[in-house]
């Protein structure tokens, strides 16, 4: 009997998620074995797992090495996004023993699942098969279905969950559909096969099929970044999860859907970019709409990062309406630094609330600014980038963001571009005004600032003003890690 | 094209016709001598005891979710016991990479207590 030929399998390109993933699975059985009051060392242990990947990794930048018969690939782009799912879940680990701690659901398990979580992420953001996109793509949807309602004994936890987890279920019915009808109309699930199959055939907007599977996968995609009109789940799972997993949930799990949803799109259908940047246009334009008018009027301060996120994911639909090296290198900008200005600012948010009340209303930041100077400054670094001010990293990302939609000729989009950063400065200075120029109505208990939480809002504030002051090293950087 | 498809069609409309059909024609033409004891819900055979509506415990689900999870592993082996040969050191290789993940969740679940029932 003949043995059956193994197709080539490159190891090295999935190192550093074997490496992820081993991890989390020795974290999984420490954590059954050890006690619980010295469960605190898993984050430790994970944040060790998160660095010996990290350092696998980048030595790796530069080249470009495909495995599994061409079904994964570990180019720049897929690094650069992996630099960016890596810090923000090293981030996350930092702020979430002492929240669990308060909030009496102390269990272990949260270490591992976000450490699956961003195995899930790294496989989209190198996947050049639409199977390996789908199969990253679960990977991380269970773990996060889990996370957000990881604090099981709160009801809006668990709300949150059970809401994630439907209408996720649900936008992947959408993306599988719209991948089965790409593979109906090209014959491939393979991205560059895809390509070179509308290329050679002429396939063009006239196959329904094709464009009806492009639109399909595009609603998905658009989930999961939470573009609207698919942004609905948005603020209750954010309000509702636990808040550092808000803070992963709304910087890691977006940037990996802008990486496969680009890979998709620029590499796999070029040909149908008429089709696709119209249909961004739009997305873009009411997502940034939508996201901050419906901010301004938010008076939970968890609900209005959530629409600020969306906002955020309207700002970089915009670098991709535009499809062009500046666009795209914005869009990989502009997920790093937001990455460091959310996580950052959620971790504030972690240090007022106390347990069972979050404080998480505006108005509870009344004189803040003056009882922690330090904090307060660290606050206004976080919302000003996030609102696009310079010197802060924000404002180069929208920069660009926007530069590469004018040079793409989409003048209006721009211009509508600007005018919701501009609206969005409303929301993020209220803040402030709470901060600086009100009094404190009552007198309630701050969490103890622990050595965790000062290393991630350290990280956080350098990731926003080096790469603001200093855009230039970061800039070439993405701008070699764009997939064209 | 659509020729090939026709026994099929075919078939799906014996098939509907003929359970359809006998439910019709049996209660129109069938006699019908209703008692007491006929009317009861069919429990095997017995004598019904209780409401069909009971509450039954969570861990009928956790159970069952380990099973289809277990079942799935098993599922799997099948092919490969077919072509053990032919996949050689590859296959237990990977095999072994793919019950040792999921060993991994076994113990984790066993000392987690999920297999214990009280």
């Amino acid at each position: 009997m003949d043995t059956i030929a193994i197709p080539a399998i490159n190891l090295a390109v999935i190192a550093p998620e074997v490496v992820l993933s081993v991890v989390a699975m020795a974290l999984l059985l420490i954590n059954v074995f050890v006690k619980s009051e010295q469960k605190g060392y898993l984050g430790y242990l994970s944040i060790a797992g998160i660095l010996g990947t990290l350092l696998m990794l980048i030595p790796a930048w530069g080249s470009s090495v495909e495995g599994f018969s061409g079904t994964i690939i570990q180019d720049n782009f897929a690094i650069f996004f992996k630099v960016i799912f890596l810090i923000s879940a090293a981030m996350s680990i930092l702020i979430t023993d002492k929240y669990l701690e308060r909030e009496g659901c102390n269990q272990g398990e949260i270490y591992p699942l976000i450490l699956f979580a961003t195995v899930g992420m790294m496989l989209m953001a190198s996947g050049t098969d639409l199977m390996t996109i789908f199969l990253g793509l679960e990977v991380l949807s269970v773990s996060l279905y889990v996370l957000a309602g990881f604090n099981r004994n709160n009801i809006k936890s668990n709300e949150a969950g059970l809401k994630y987890f439907l209408l996720g279920a649900f936008s992947t019915g959408f993306l599988l559909y719209g991948m089965a009808l790409t593979y109906g109309a090209t014959g491939t699930t393979k991205i560059a096969k895809i390509a070179s199959y509308i290329a050679m055939n002429g396939v063009s907007s006239s196959n329904l099929m094709l464009v009806a599977g492009m639109i399909l996968m595009s609603t998905g995609f658009a989930f999961k970044v939470a573009a609207a009109p698919f942004h609905m789940w948005t603020p209750d799972v954010y309000e509702g999860a636990p808040t550092p997993m808000t803070a992963f949930m709304s910087v890691g799990p977006k940037a990996a859907g802008f990486a496969a949803f680009a890979r998709v799109l620029l590499v796999a259908l070029p040909a149908l970019k008429p089709e696709w940047s119209s249909l961004l246009w739009v997305l873009a334009v009411l997502t940034m709409t939508v996201g901050n008018i419906t901010a301004l009027y938010q008076q939970n301060i968890k609900r209005m990062l959530a629409y600020s996120s969306i906002a955020h994911a309207g700002y970089i639909l915009v670098g991709f309406t535009a499809g062009n090296a500046v666009g795209t290198a914005g869009i990989l900008f502009y997920m790093l630094s937001y990455a460091f200005m959310n996580i950052g600012a959620f971790a504030i948010i972690i240090l007022v609330g106390k347990k069972g009340e979050e404080n998480s209303n505006v108005s509870d930041y009344a004189g803040f600014g003056y009882r922690h100077p330090v904090l307060g400054i660290a606050f206004c670094i976080f919302l000003f980038s996030l609102a696009g001010i310079p010197p802060a990293a924000g404002f180069i990302g929208k920069f660009y963001l926007f530069s590469g939609a004018i040079q793409a000729g989409y003048i209006w989009l721009a211009v509508i571009g600007v005018l919701n950063s501009a609206a969005s400065v409303y929301y993020y200075l209220r803040v402030m005004v709470f901060m600086y120029f009100k009094e404190p109505t009552e007198d309630f208990e701050w969490v103890k600032l622990t050595p965790a939480f000062v290393l991630c809002l350290l990280i956080a504030v350098i990731g926003v003003l080096v790469p603001g002051v200093l855009p230039g090293l970061f800039l070439e950087l993405a701008q070699k890690a764009v997939l064209m | 094209m659509a020729g090939a498809y026709l026994p099929i069609i075919l078939l799906l409309a014996i098939a509907v016709c003929f359970g359809l059909g006998s439910l019709v024609f049996s209660s129109l033409i069938g006699q019908k001598k209703l008692s007491a004891v006929k009317l009861q819900p069919y429990e095997c055979g017995c004598e019904p005891v209780g409401s069909a509506q009971e509450r039954f415990s969570i861990k009928f689900y956790l159970i069952a979710m380990l099973f289809i999870l277990f079942d799935i592993e098993c599922v799997f082996l099948y092919p490969w016991a077919v072509l053990f040969k032919r996949l050689g050191v590859f296959g237990i290789m990977e095999m072994g990479a793919f019950m040792l993940i999921l060993f991994v969740g076994y113990i984790y679940i066993w000392k987690k207590g999920a297999l214990e029932w009280e």
